[in-house]
């Protein structure tokens, strides 16, 4: 029973992490179907902002309550990922609209000159990020199971962000908008949508939630050049998995991602556990080649 | 010339390394074959490659041992021999694997997806993700596969010592022929009705299903080819590194086969091979240099070479007969070449803003 009650939470955990990742991918590539490579890199940033707003408040008040700097850092980190995001788009990405796997390559090389410019900037050896003292302990709920604050911040934080993400894409006029240019480019285009616009800064929010995961994996342990990598790879298959531009799919399969992977974990290795869980979603999808949530044309 | 110029000319480290860069090439035809004319861009080609370096690995790792357990096996607390490595002595059965599992896994997952319909960018992230799982397999499985270090200490190869020169010089004679062999099926299986279909799979798959084809079939041969010769490509490789580790499967190499396909220009295989050659190459001489600007490099050269130069090195020089017609014009604008290609580059990006 502990052993499945632990299990289920270290799902959850691992599920939410996985969501913050992809959630911001589920935007570029489910949106806009834009293939960001350099999408582990934007988590990079996020991550290295945080680093460097908890360097900063230890400078002006402390390093007793600067840990509490990690609060600003996350709308800091969002903000900055999210102008280089818009940057990029508009110096790179619109050129490649009609060639993805270009795009592909194109944010791949970018991504390498991203991590090139952080492992001159900040060293490539890992920096430990100040985060709030109020976040280091863990409840317990009974022997053996422990959840720890920084795991159900993660938690919190993931679902602020797909509330967050929803409410923009549903109950905003900018929203529409985005939901219209994906929907139909040509016929936004003709009722004077600047659709060239709406691509920017959708693309910039992906970017900014990519940020916000970066200053999130901070609570999780030192913060290096290759951080991002580590997530990128099972991000972009919550996002295939989950269906593509279905936030709800997304949720779905960041659950079914973590969960299988959790339980594999316990029941095998690590290593055995990853090969199942891909060929699971491989399985899947011979299935339901759209993943969990199908598009309905009409 | 490569043959036999080479050897004499060059000394045996850059041989060795010459021999590297033809075995990428080796593993560059075959992408080429699937990206370049049926439009399967797989990022984890380097899986198929490091599957053939493991079988072939496991082969000189067998001769290595004498018999006895190999090394990383003891250190790991395994006391028998697992009954599938006792094949491996034969370095035929070796070579068969090396080059029949790869194509075999190639062609069983290129199916599958494209039975389900998923092709494009799903293809390529889904190959990335089998890179990611291999790497992790191969270091979980620390008993079988040596873990982070994989196989090392190879000694011998066919009771000859590997280190020794004229052994080199065999194997990269070997190399050489085999490259050429992969050209020749290439060309030959590009020229043939089967390339046409590729080119069409790539063109218009729709258009290709509603004739009476059948696109999986067909994706699954090519990726098989495909993954055959990055197999091929993996088992000489590893003699010549003497090293196997589960650096050969990962997401970083298999990307940078696709930079060299790119750089090479996609679509034509004597591009392919050139792309290997000179980005390794070039890999080499700058990063022994400056190690930290060939990351900068690499980068850019993504960039640039998909951004102006779709057509790669070939394309480039397809181009230069066109570029001499129109030299008059060059002249009586003394901006300089450079400059009017990269107007050229912003016309093609507005065009395509307003497409």
């Amino acid at each position: 029973m502990t052993l499945i009650l632990s299990g289920l939470f270290n799902g959850l955990s691992v599920a939410s992490i996985l969501l913050l990742v992809g959630i911001g991918l589920a935007i570029t590539f489910g949106l806009m179907n834009v293939i960001n490579m350099a999408h582990g890199q934007f988590i990079m940033v996020g991550a290295y902002v945080a680093y460097v707003c908890g360097n900063l408040a230890t400078r002006v008040v402390g390093a007793e309550s600067a840990g509490n700097a990690f609060l600003l850092a996350l709308p800091a980190s969002f903000l900055v990922a999210a102008v280089i995001g818009w940057l990029l788009e508009r110096g790179l990405i619109r050129f490649l609209y009609k060639r993805p796997l270009d795009t592909l390559l194109a944010t791949w090389g970018v991504g390498l000159l991203f991590e090139q410019a952080a492992k001159n900037i900040f060293g490539a050896p890992n920096v430990t990020v100040l985060v709030p003292k109020w976040l280091d302990g863990s409840v317990n709920l009974g022997p053996d199971i422990t959840l720890s604050y920084a795991r159900l911040f993660i938690f919190g934080l993931a679902l602020v962000a797909l509330g967050a993400v929803y409410a923009f894409l549903f109950r905003t006029d900018r929203g529409r908008l985005v939901r219209a240019v994906m929907q139909d480019r040509a016929m936004a285009d003709c009722l004077g949508v600047r659709t060239e616009r709406v691509d920017a800064y959708t693309f910039a929010i992906g970017a900014g939630l990519a940020g916000l995961a970066g200053a999130a994996l901070c609570l999780l342990g030192p913060v290096g050049p290759f951080i991002g990598t580590d997530y990128i790879v099972q991000a972009f298959m919550v996002v295939v998995l989950g269906g593509v531009g279905q936030l709800m799919g997304t949720v779905g399969a960041a659950a079914a991602i973590g969960g299988l992977d959790s339980v594999f974990n316990l029941q095998y290795s690590v290593s055995i556990g990853q090969v199942i869980v891909f060929a699971a979603v491989i399985a899947f999808l011979q299935l339901r080649p759209s993943g969990f949530v199908r598009t309905r044309a009409r | 010339m490569l043959l036999f110029v080479f050897p004499n000319a060059l000394d045996p480290f850059r041989l060795n390394l010459l021999a590297k860069y033809l075995c990428f090439a080796i593993v560059a035809i075959g992408l080429d074959l699937a990206w370049g004319y049926a439009g399967l861009l797989s990022l984890g080609q380097s899986v198929f490659f490091g599957l053939g370096a493991y079988a072939f690995g496991m082969f000189l790792k067998m001769e290595s041992a004498h018999g006895q357990l190999p090394d990383f096996m003891s250190w790991s607390g395994l006391d028998v021999l697992p009954g599938y490595w006792r094949f491996f002595k034969d370095p035929l059965f070796a070579a068969l694997v090396a080059i029949l599992l790869p194509a075999g896994c190639a062609s069983g997952l290129a199916y599958l997806l494209s039975r389900s319909r998923i092709g494009g960018v799903y293809f390529s992230i889904i190959t990335q993700a089998l890179a990611f799982i291999a790497t992790t397999l191969f270091i979980g499985q620390q008993p079988f596969t040596g873990g982070t270090n994989g196989l090392t200490n190879f000694a011998t190869i066919f009771g000859q010592p590997l280190k020794d020169a004229a052994v080199q010089t065999q194997l990269y004679r070997a190399t050489v022929i085999a490259l050429a062999l992969c050209l020749a099926i290439g060309a030959w299986l590009a020229r043939s009705r089967f390339g046409r279909l590729l080119i069409a799979l790539r063109d218009d798959e729709q258009r290709l299903r509603f004739s009476g084809y059948n696109p999986a079939v067909l994706k699954a041969a090519v990726f098989g080819v495909a993954g055959g010769m990055a197999g091929l490509g993996g088992a000489l490789f590893a003699p010549q590194v003497g090293i196997v580790n589960p650096d050969s499967l990962g997401i970083i190499l298999g990307i940078q086969m696709v930079i060299w396909v790119a750089v090479g220009g996609r679509g034509t295989l004597w591009g392919a091979v050139l792309g290997a050659v000179a980005v390794n190459g070039a890999q080499s001489a700058v990063s022994e240099k400056f190690p930290d600007l060939w990351q900068y490099a690499i980068g850019l050269l993504f960039v640039g070479s998909v951004l102006l130069f779709p057509g790669g090195l070939a394309g480039a020089i397809k181009g230069i007969p066109g570029l001499l017609r129109r030299r008059p014009t060059v002249a009586i604008q003394p901006a300089g070449a450079e400059n009017i290609e990269a107007e050229e580059a912003e016309k093609l990006g507005a065009e395509l803003v307003r497409v």
